[in-house]
């Protein structure tokens, strides 16, 4: 009697099993994160690139302006590859670029800034990376659009292109 | 064209000799003769004879580059060196699979003429069992993914060989791996067959316990070779990445380890056996769902080779049915021994082991959830996560603590009943373990409670190992197999505590000074292999001792396909390993240099290669342990 309850709980689950497996086969498994849900923007204190103060979060993100935060890395690749599109996004006068550095080497991370350029309105230290996950990112380069209401309404994750662009830039009017 | 046509012949006449020696083996099994029927050894050699031929066929074609053959075409090139052109064969879908069925027939063949001490009925239902598997394999091949396609008009050159597994350790990584994965088929049929005898006895376990062994030997020797692997080409400083792949050949190796334990205590008495039972169906099973994981493209890895849904499917309804099989068996033929139930006393090594087995089976929970528990939840609730090293890490390293006590008590405790000798001995080396390993980590860790403690069991298990050297009753094997475990341990936590790390962009000429020396990068050269071209860049890293290193990593651009990759280059010593590995920023004369000193890296190699010695003395060794 107790193999047989045994018996069905285990058939019962590896038949669970099987139809998740069999489920799984024909997903595709090419990483494609859809970000719907809304978050506020965390809160949170970090060091600032260029005084080395310590900021508060509320005293970075002010109401009524976008906010476009851009997680960076000089050595990341593709971080330079996005760059250039950064540079022309911060021409634009309706927002304010924020960088992220992630856990990065403070000289190198300036030799960066001075070959390539500064596009960023401010720039904070994420020396371990912990603020990066608060974010909810899940690598470099990373780009999140903020809202008036400091609300995060979308993230790019990977560098941005000339569509994505056009899109922050659509976002914003 | 010709090499193709008898390879695929051989296969289809393999399976019809499969089938052949499946009926023979039913009728055989029905006769009143003592002995097997001659038959069985000829057609089971033939059927051996014709895999190999296919083998043989599949090498020569790659040899050759002979582009109509599809297998060929997609994965190799006429300017690779020989050896990889021969290497190439398992390195794709088709080979590797054909590899394997080889391994099948070898191993069944190998079972059946050692195995002629054990009972008729036993052998020929074993070799049935078998036949299910290679049938299934076989049909496997030639249904979804015949290595012997052709393809017209023929091309005049093939895709190539993906240079990451164009690599002398990756060459031999596959059928190493695969002599561990397949030999616990043998288990898993012998298994069945003698619950179907009711024959799991002191006598079975002393016959299998040199199959758990080799396929234990060949699968800690498999995955050490893939991790040296990934170690120093992929570049990323690590060895083990806690990979959905790497944990699905570990899965294995944790109930075959623990198999092995409980096959030593039923080879003295009658205890544990439904447990040795559930332990070999889950070692194949778990072997078997590694293949399906990593074949089927249902996890994104460098093992994927294709991501044809027909061929996943094929391998998860064939896992389905051997469970089902091998669960019907267990709940109808199984019938539990109790006669020795009553004599298992606290304090014996029987306890001992199987507390440790409880905790193996906890290590192996813990890694198939996090292994499986993505693809559920990605079926269910289209969300995605991944998980990473901090939730094994969490979720093992404190379980290891218990676990390293039972195994220094296990060893020193006898079977059936027994005390604990040299107790002030034991309770001195343990006091001097936990304060040398306070005075280790207390300049490098900041976590004064877990680490310290934990160096402090390994200490405890490498000094109580290192006297049982001198202990004259001791058992070799074991003492090696421990010994190379707590040197393993040790190994791994001393390198994750002391490794440092530098990254920074430089360019040639240009000298970095840290907090310890100077990197200087001295300058490139070019080089031109047949398969590669090649930058190498020199540097000289000098310490404030005055040590230098001079370290010359690559950046190689394969031709065909043409991909880029960098080579670590990895200087290793005794007591660390200087790891350096570069990379090209796009547009720019800046090279990003990764700049790594692990320490004790070698003596993770050395100490896997002990466990497995260990393995091997016990192998050998004629009489039984004491």
């Amino acid at each position: 009697m107790k193999n047989k309850i045994y018996l069905s709980i285990i058939i019962t689950f590896l038949i669970f099993c099987f139809v998740i497996f069999y489920n799984g086969l024909n997903n595709p498994n090419i990483y494609t994160p859809k970000i719907n849900k809304k978050k506020n923007i965390p809160i949170f204190e970090a060091k600032d690139f260029s005084s080395g103060a310590n900021i508060r979060s509320g005293k970075i993100f002010e109401k009524n302006t976008f906010y476009v935060v851009n997680i960076w890395a000089s050595w990341c690749v593709p971080c330079r590859e996005e760059h250039e599109l950064l540079m022309k996004l911060s021409r634009n006068k309706n927002i304010k670029l924020i960088g992220l550095n992630y856990k990065d080497n403070f000289n190198n991370a300036k030799k960066f800034l001075n070959e390539l350029g500064n596009p960023y309105s401010q720039i904070l230290i994420d020396k371990n990376g912990l603020l990066s996950i608060e974010f909810g990112a899940y690598g470099v380069p990373e780009t999140f659009v903020v809202n008036k209401k400091k609300t995060i309404i979308k993230k790019f994750i990977g560098p941005i292109n000339e569509e994505i662009l056009s899109q922050i830039e659509k976002i914003i009017k | 064209m010709l090499v193709s046509q008898i390879g695929y012949y051989s296969l289809i006449l393999g399976l019809i000799f499969s089938l052949i020696l499946s009926v023979f083996s039913i009728k055989d099994l029905n006769s009143f003769n003592r002995k097997i029927d001659q038959n069985i050894f000829t057609f089971s050699l033939l059927q051996l004879t014709f895999v190999v031929v296919s083998f043989l066929c599949l090498i020569f074609s790659f040899v050759k580059s002979d582009f109509s053959n599809e297998t060929v075409f997609n994965n190799s090139h006429t300017t690779k060196p020989l050896f990889y052109k021969i290497s190439g064969t398992w390195g794709n879908h088709e080979g590797s699979l054909l590899l394997w069925l080889l391994v099948l027939t070898l191993f069944i063949f190998l079972f059946i003429i050692k195995s002629s001490n054990q009972p008729k009925k036993y052998r020929i239902l074993t070799l049935l069992f078998q036949q299910i598997i290679i049938i299934g394999f076989f049909l496997f091949v030639l249904v979804t993914s015949n290595p012997f396609n052709y393809l017209f008009p023929i091309p005049n050159e093939g895709l190539g060989l993906n240079p990451i597994l164009q690599d002398p350790v990756l060459a031999i990584h596959p059928p190493i791996l695969y002599l561990g994965y397949v030999g616990s088929s043998i288990i898993f049929s012998s298994v069945l067959a003698s619950v179907t005898q009711n024959y799991i006895s002191s006598e079975w376990a002393k016959h299998i316990k040199k199959w758990v062994l080799i396929s234990w030997i060949f699968l800690s020797v498999g995955i050490m070779l893939g991790s040296i692997w990934a170690y120093y080409e992929l570049g990323w400083g690590g060895f083990w990445f806690w990979d959905p792949v790497e944990n699905v050949s570990l899965m294995p190796w944790f109930t075959l380890t623990a198999l092995l334990h409980c096959i030593l205590v039923l080879e003295r008495r009658q205890l544990l056996t439904s447990w040795v039972v559930i332990l070999c169906i889950a070692s194949f099973m778990l072997s078997m769902c590694g293949t399906f994981l990593v074949r089927s493209g249902i996890l994104n890895s460098v093992h994927t080779f294709a991501n044809d849904p027909a061929r996943g499917i094929f391998i998860l309804v064939f896992l389905f049915i051997l469970i089902f099989l091998s669960l019907g068996i267990f709940f109808i033929f199984h019938k539990e021994n109790y006669k020795d139930e009553k004599k298992f006393f606290l304090l014996s090594k029987e306890t001992t082991i199987l507390l440790n087995n409880w905790f193996m089976m906890y290590f192996l929970s813990v890694v198939l959830i996090g292994t499986i528990y993505p693809i559920f939840l990605d079926v269910m609730s289209t969300d995605k996560i991944s998980v990473g090293p901090p939730f094994y890490h969490k979720l093992i390293v404190p379980f290891l603590i218990p676990f390293l006590i039972f195994m220094v008590f296990g060893s020193k405790l006898k079977w059936i009943k027994s005390e604990v000798n040299n107790k002030n001995l034991l309770v001195i080396f343990f006091i001097i373990s936990i304060i040398l390993s306070f005075f280790i980590t207390k300049n490098f860790v900041r976590d004064l409670f877990l680490y310290p403690i934990l160096i402090g069991v390994s200490l405890f298990l490498f000094f109580t190992t290192v006297v049982e050297f001198f202990n004259k009753k001791n058992v070799l094997s074991q003492t090696i197999a421990h010994f190379g475990f707590s040197l393993l341990i040790l190994s791994i936590l001393l390198n994750s505590i002391l490794s440092s790390e530098i990254i920074t962009n430089m360019r040639v000429g240009e000298k970095y000074y840290y907090d310890k020396g100077v990197i200087f990068f001295k300058k490139i050269e070019e080089k031109q292999e047949s398969n590669f071209n090649s930058i190498v860049g020199h540097f000289k890293i000098s310490d404030k001792r005055g040590n230098i290193t001079n370290l010359e990593p690559e950046l190689r651009v394969y031709n065909q396909p043409t991909i880029i990759t960098s080579e670590a280059d990895i200087k290793t010593t005794l007591l660390k390993d200087n790891f350096l590995v570069m990379n090209l920023v796009k547009g720019n004369e800046y090279f990003n240099i990764r700049y790594q000193v692990k320490p004790l890296m070698l003596w993770i190699w050395i100490s896997i290669l002990l466990i497995s010695i260990g393995g091997m003395i016990s192998f050998f060794k004629e009489k039984n342990e004491k």
